[in-house]
């Protein structure tokens, strides 16, 4: 039985080749006038899935995005470079999702492609910044998470060795499979693409799959499903000093959520 | 950085009116279309498929040669045990070229090819020797699978040509210590082993580029004793088959990171190409023409390079309160470079296209016979004047090891001197020139700009100078071969008479080009100059 690897990826604007009519005049982002891009660390997470399948024997790698049409672009870029399969969750009742909503309808369409072993993305977008859809996507699958891989060490059918990246160093975790793991900007740059592929990839359509295909609770979807509210946006440069470290124990947790809520963050 | 996007020339020749009967012809008019999951069904998607391939190639180029250009030139490859290794930064150049499956770009679909013409590759080659002109040389001889898919039986062709999109290097081993430019005098010894059913060489070969390829074309003497050109055959060898040793390899002055080698034959099997006799007269003529391309690519590509080190160099060094692009003397040197840039340029697509055409059409392929002369020569002496320019540009900072030009100068210095020196190519295009085949290809040009609906004063202008140069060519000509063209007197006039020509030639193709963009008028008007200035030069000392 093949080794399936889902790989999640998102189409982003292209923050290094931002031109002047990239906001509108009310202050939303312009996205027509972006040029966009393969979010980087999900092409970073794309050539770790293509080393796992360089190492196991029948494995395929599947490309999931959600977004307009036009994301159908990455996923020819995926499977240029190697993936074997992909398609676009596209839907306009997808359109307004948070985090929350997101990883609700991936990890859906994911559900409904059976026996998934691995399932890897970047650590977070550059557009959002959350790093939040991975985690999210693995509580609602119930799978055990490796966050902030930079590198695949070993791979066989039942587990997955990796290096974590830390703010104070590196980790070398196991974890049984299926997991999810997200993949940092310190990892390997994804591969080429190759020419023979890029050419018949040109002449293909990507498949698009909409909600009423992933078995959605409808509810759960979209503006409707996104609790996240945006009050206002602004450009905020975080000093090395305001910045505090957390243990991963439940005390600090709290904490943390106490002082989230008193600033109204929460 | 993508070395073919940044480059609007390039997409400008692959967008050439002509392109659509050269794709027509290497498509066999669209024979695979919807057989082959790769195969363009019409001329614009084969295009945008060059294109599409072109930007990958542009991202290798400029993301991963020519970052290591600098390293591969320090380290160069190393001889271990008979063996050769490339630098660490060449091995990483062709992992990243093979598995973007750029090998065997030219090669049919059936051996895994993307079956793309020549202006296709002479393009890849170019963009590939901006990076890293060493490099180049390896890359470039791929085009050995050439000679093979055009010669060899289908036997050798399903074995070896399926293994160049895998990546497996060539060489062609021509040279020895007593046959350089007289490959007639070549002595390796290829002889029939009936128990082993396969030939077996024993000798020596001298100067071998990328000598530890995993395939060599080797020409060698398979007719006992015979001492000129018709005793010799071309071979196909296979390093993995053993009998081949590396003895040294040459410590040059460019180029480090393409190895040079001697190579030792013992009882090396290998099998025939083709015909026996037809190794030199017929097969290596074939493959050097190619060849010959190639190194027009390789120097334009060195030129480009050129041009933008001195251009960005120029203008971020000040002196004076300025920086020193404002200076009109040095402008001249940028606007030199980049004028013969241009021309080489254009000559070179203009040559591949009549390259592709000539598979199914004889005056194409005599175009592009007399064409492919004048792109090696004139090509590889502008590399090196573009290369000495740019170190000019750099003042006394280009003397020193720091920056690129001063690599960019040993490199070029090889360009006109192997696969034929500037002196050869001059042989070569004799016959163009005593039988007048330049002087039809020029009056076809001149047809060419005169049908051109919507002339410019300075084109009309430009246009006319050059009918006059033509013309002074002409008076010059008799005068120096009124001796017969086996005179003293015209042998000593035809670097002179083949230059003009070039001039001429070139002049009238960014002419053409300037009809779809203007730009190209400056780097016109510089080759009218030199070809007028040439002829007059010549004509002064003769008329009196």
């Amino acid at each position: 039985m093949s080794f399936n690897i889902v790989v999640l990826a998102k189409q982003v604007p292209d923050t290094h080749n931002v031109g002047a009519d990239a906001m509108n005049a009310d202050g939303t982002v312009n996205r027509a006038a972006l040029p966009t891009v393969f979010n980087p660390e999900d092409l970073k997470a794309l050539e770790m899935a293509l080393r796992v399948k360089d190492l196991m024997k029948d494995a395929r790698v599947t490309v999931v995005t959600m977004g307009p049409p036009r994301a159908a672009e990455i996923i020819k870029d995926a499977m240029s470079r190697g993936a074997d399969d992909g398609f676009v969750l596209s839907d306009a009742r997808f359109a307004g999702a948070d985090t929350l909503a997101t990883s609700y309808a991936i990890s859906q369409a994911v559900r409904q492609l059976g026996k998934v072993d691995l399932i890897m993305g970047g650590r977070q977008a550059i557009d959002g910044d959350t790093a939040q859809v991975g985690p999210q996507v693995a509580e609602k699958l119930d799978l055990p998470q490796v966050t902030y891989a930079e590198e695949l060490l070993s791979v066989d059918e039942h587990s997955i060795t990796i290096r974590r990246r830390l703010e104070r160093g590196t980790e070398v975790v196991k974890s049984l499979l299926p997991a999810l793991v997200t993949v940092t900007s310190a990892a390997a740059d994804c591969r080429f693409p190759n020419a023979h592929r890029l050419l018949r990839q040109a002449k293909m359509e990507v498949r698009m799959t909409n909600a009423d295909s992933i078995d959605a609770d409808m509810e759960r979807l979209g503006l409707k499903g996104s609790p996240t509210k945006v009050k206002r946006i602004e450009n905020v440069v975080l000093a090395h000093k305001e910045s505090v470290v957390l243990q991963p124990t439940d005390e600090a947790l709290n904490a943390l959520s106490a002082t989230l809520i008193k600033e109204h963050i929460l | 950085m993508n070395f073919y996007l940044d480059n609007e020339n390039l997409s400008f020749y692959l967008h050439h009116p002509d392109m659509e009967q050269v794709v027509a012809v290497r498509e066999k008019n669209y024979a695979e279309a919807g057989n082959h999951p790769e195969a363009p069904a019409d001329a614009n998607e084969a295009v945008e498929q060059y294109d599409t391939v072109m930007r990958l190639l542009g991202d290798i180029a400029g993301d991963v040669i020519a970052p290591n250009a600098e390293s591969v030139d320090h380290e160069g490859p190393q001889l271990v045990d008979g063996h050769i290794e490339y630098a660490r930064g060449t091995r990483q150049n062709l992992d990243a070229l093979v598995q973007a499956g750029l090998y065997g770009m030219t090669l049919e679909r059936k051996y895994n090819g993307l079956n793309f013409p020549r202006v296709a590759a002479v393009m890849a080659a170019e963009i590939i020797a901006r990076a890293d002109v060493g490099f180049a040389t390896i890359w470039g001889l791929q085009d050995c699978a050439d000679t093979i898919q055009q010669f060899a039986n289908d036997d050798l062709k399903n074995k070896y040509l399926p293994r160049i999109y895998q990546g497996a290097t060539c060489s062609m081993d021509l040279t020895e210590p007593d046959a350089g430019s007289d490959l007639q005098s070549v002595r390796l010894k290829a002889s029939w082993d009936e128990a082993s059913n396969c030939w077996r060489l024993n000798g020596v070969k001298r100067f071998i580029t990328n000598g530890d390829a995993d395939l060599h074309l080797v020409l060698a003497r398979s007719e006992e004793g015979t001492n000129d050109g018709r005793g010799l055959s071309y071979f196909v060898f296979d390093k993995a088959d053993g009998g081949m040793k590396v003895r040294r390899i040459e410590n040059k002055m460019g180029i480090k990171g393409s190895p040079t080698a001697e190579l030792q034959f013992t009882n090396a099997p290998c099998q025939i190409v083709g015909e026996r006799r037809l190794g030199l007269i017929k097969y290596v003529m074939s493959l050097m023409n190619g060849a010959r391309l190639g190194v027009g690519a390789q120097s334009i590509g060195l030129c480009e390079c050129a041009c933008r080190e001195a251009e960005a160099y120029a203008a971020s060094r000040e002196q004076f309160g300025h920086s020193i692009d404002k200076f009109v003397a040095v402008q001249d040197l940028l606007r030199q470079m980049r004028a013969r840039t241009d021309g080489a340029r254009s000559l070179m697509y203009e040559t591949a296209r009549y390259v592709d055409l000539a598979v199914s059409s004889k005056p194409a392929s005599r175009i592009a016979d007399i064409l492919t002369p004048l792109v090696k020569l004139n090509a590889s002496e502008f590399a090196n004047r573009c290369a000495y320019d740019c170190i000019q540009v750099h003042g006394g900072s280009g003397f020193m090891k720091e920056y690129a030009c001063e690599r960019l100068y040993r490199d070029a210095r090889i360009l006109s001197i192997y696969e034929g020196t500037s002196q050869l190519q001059v042989v070569a295009a004799m016959k163009g020139i005593a039988g007048g085949a330049y002087l039809k290809q020029i009056e076809a040009y001149d047809a060419k700009v005169s049908a051109f609906d919507s002339l410019t004063d300075e084109m009309r202008r430009q246009q006319s100078l050059l009918r006059k140069a033509t013309e002074s060519y002409k008076r010059l000509y008799e005068l120096v071969s009124s001796e017969g063209t086996s005179s003293e007197r015209f042998d000593h006039s035809t670097r002179a008479l083949t230059e003009v020509l070039s001039y001429i030639i070139m002049a009238y193709l960014l002419l053409l080009d300037s009809q779809r963009d203007n730009r190209f008028m400056d780097s016109c008007d510089f080759f009218v100059k030199e070809a007028v200035g040439e002829v007059h030069k010549h004509l002064a000392v003769y008329e009196n």
